[in-house]
């Protein structure tokens, strides 16, 4: 079990990889992934029951599935942090032979993933498969998924809502990154959903709100709260509020960062920001 | 010449519906997907045998290629059924990234493929599927000509890893490949011998091209018929065979000729043997209502058209 400053620590450490890997390269998704940083440091270092080691099919433990997965940067760190492979690796990030790739994939065969993603909105319907797949084989973990919020103005998210009451999946908790931004601006100018709670609610699933979503002691209690209400008979969805760019003050509240790498001043700013806790890669 | 005897007419979404049966009763693994059409792709029975093994999805595609995806993880073999139509075009992307990227050990298996689905129109007739499947790497495209092919195609797929396109039809078809026969993928199968024309055919125009072959015979010419059932990984030897004996070939298909077997016929061709070709396909049209019959010989699709362009090719020898 870690504490919270513990996990405060592999966060920083993971926002400075997230800004280092794309820095290098000058290109990937430094927004989004800053604004989920404490989410999968949380979800990967103390909310899920993981095996060691790596395995596709992944009976007998939790599974995560990346929906939007431009996040890539934050995803591939928190990997690595976690053991899947090795630090080192992040320095290949975006590169030609990476196992890194822009968008996830298993393709290259990188511990950790299991599914591509990258188009959105498919990956609630593989999380949907996934976790039946694990009530077929009678394995009682649970299936964890994140999704963008603009991401669900992809129609096949609602063809899986849909799905995931009527069937009764729940064994799944599938999160919501609610930053309100998308690439052309806020969700609510591109085009506004109105309430994703009672959108979710209306389809028939239990909604546990996270309103700081940055803050790990809050995300630790939202998701044990959801995870209290799996196993009866309703998909669980957690609304996790988020700031996009969080922890680096000038990415902080904008769209601007959604796929735009730093030059050498702003990296440097970012890093200032966020003084080295486990060592860079 | 060696002929071939029609056992009685059947479809071969029926050979569908019986191996999925089969491999429910001998494969734990095996798991249906269907989205609304459980008697169009005949999955009855195997819902009846294995209810917690089948997953009725609703009027939602692109769900059930991310929801048949997911299976596989956790070891299931996952068979979709729907229309080819919905089976390709509707849900491409989701393909793409999901399964074919992802290495995902799932079986689209898509029945009403082609013109022969008849009075519905073009809205259903999808004449592109084998064209947007074959594209897409790694995955295995197979279509089948008969009601024992197709059931053994359905038995042999489940023991192959990695995603299979497995498109079959409507109508009640010539039923004349052996009962017992054991489906080898990418395995073309030589049906006659002959040394004056090598006709290539798939899914229902296999008969075609046997009828043809018999009514060249009369006329003195020698055609030789292979049915490539599996269009990728396509069978080259068996090909480069024939047109080495024979110096001109015939593809026949119920397909665009853009993206179809032809197209892949004429690259191995190309590649390794130039060879004067005639193809037997649409012609970058859709279809349109009437009945199986009525269209494929509207749109050139049966054994007079074969005969004809087994005519013209010889020309160009």
């Amino acid at each position: 079990m870690a504490n919270t400053q513990q996990l405060e620590d592999i966060t920083t450490q993971v926002r400075r990889d997230i800004l280092r890997m794309v820095h290098k390269v000058n290109s990937g998704h430094p927004g989004g992934s800053l604004g989920c940083a404490e989410f999968f440091v949380t979800l990967y270092n103390e909310i899920m029951d993981r095996k060691e080691g790596f395995d596709m099919n992944g009976i007998g433990e939790d599974l995560f599935f990346l929906s939007n997965g431009h996040i890539s940067p934050v995803y591939y760190s928190v990997l690595a942090r976690a053991g899947y492979f090795p630090v080192d690796e992040l320095n290949t990030f975006r590169l030609i032979n990476s196992r890194l790739q822009g968008h996830p994939t298993t393709h290259e065969g990188l511990p950790g993933i299991r599914i591509a993603s990258g188009s959105l909105g498919q990956g609630m319907s593989v999380a949907l498969g996934a976790a039946q797949a694990k009530k077929l084989n009678g394995c009682n973990h649970l299936i964890y998924s994140l999704h963008g919020d603009g991401e669900l103005q992809e129609g096949q998210n609602w063809e899986a809502i849909m799905y995931a009451s009527a069937k009764k999946v729940d064994n799944i908790i599938s999160t919501i990154d609610l930053n309100g931004q998308q690439i052309d601006g806020a969700t609510d100018t591109v085009l506004p959903m109105g309430s994703i709670k009672a959108k979710f609610e209306a389809f028939g699933w239990i909604v546990v709100e996270i309103e700081e979503g940055n803050n790990i002691d809050a995300i630790l209690k939202g998701m044990a709260e959801a995870k209290s209400k799996t196993g009866n008979g309703k998909p669980v969805c957690v609304l996790l509020k988020t700031v996009m760019g969080n922890g680096v003050d000038f990415m902080m509240h904008t769209h601007a960062w959604h796929g735009k790498a730093p030059n050498d001043e702003q990296l440097a700013i970012g890093l200032t920001q966020n003084a080295e806790t486990l060592g860079d890669y | 010449m060696k002929t071939y005897t029609n056992t009685g007419n059947k479809d071969t979404r029926s050979g569908f519906g019986a191996g999925l049966t089969e491999l429910g009763r001998t494969n734990p693994n095996v798991v249906a997907l269907c989205a609304d059409l459980i008697g169009s792709l005949k999955m009855d029975q195997f819902i009846k045998e294995n209810p917690e093994r089948f997953f009725q999805i609703g009027i939602a595609e692109a769900n059930m290629m991310g929801i048949a995806a997911g299976l596989t993880i956790g070891g299931k073999i996952p068979f979709t059924g729907t229309f080819a139509n919905f089976s390709t075009g509707r849900v491409y992307d989701q393909i793409r990234q999901s399964i074919a990227y992802s290495d995902k050990n799932v079986k689209i298996c898509a029945s009403h493929a082609g013109l022969t689905l008849g009075e519905d129109g073009a809205t259903h007739q999808i004449l592109e599927d084998l064209g947007l499947m074959k594209m897409l790497p790694g995955m295995t495209v197979i279509n089948t000509c008969d009601y024992n092919q197709t059931k053994a195609a359905t038995i042999a797929i489940a023991e192959h890893y990695g995603p299979v396109y497995l498109r079959f039809g409507r109508p009640s078809v010539a039923n004349f490949t052996p009962e017992d026969q054991t489906f080898e993928i990418g395995k073309a199968l030589h049906l006659v011998d002959g040394t004056d024309v090598t006709i290539v055919a798939t899914g229902h125009l296999v008969w075609e091209a046997l009828e043809a072959a018999k009514a060249l015979n009369e006329k003195g010419i020698s055609a030789e018929v292979i049915d490539i059932h599996t269009i990728k990984p396509l069978d080259a030897k068996a090909i480069i065979d024939s047109v080495s004996k024979t110096k001109c070939i015939v593809t026949a298909e119920e397909h665009n000729h853009l993206g179809g077997l032809g197209e892949s016929v004429a690259r191995v061709l190309a590649t390794h043997q130039p060879t004067p070709q005639e193809f037997v396909a649409t012609n970058d049209t859709f279809g349109e209502s009437g009945t199986p019959a009525q269209l494929m010989e509207k749109y050139g699709l049966n054994s007079a058209s074969i005969v004809k362009a087994c005519e013209t090719v010889l020309k160009r020898k």
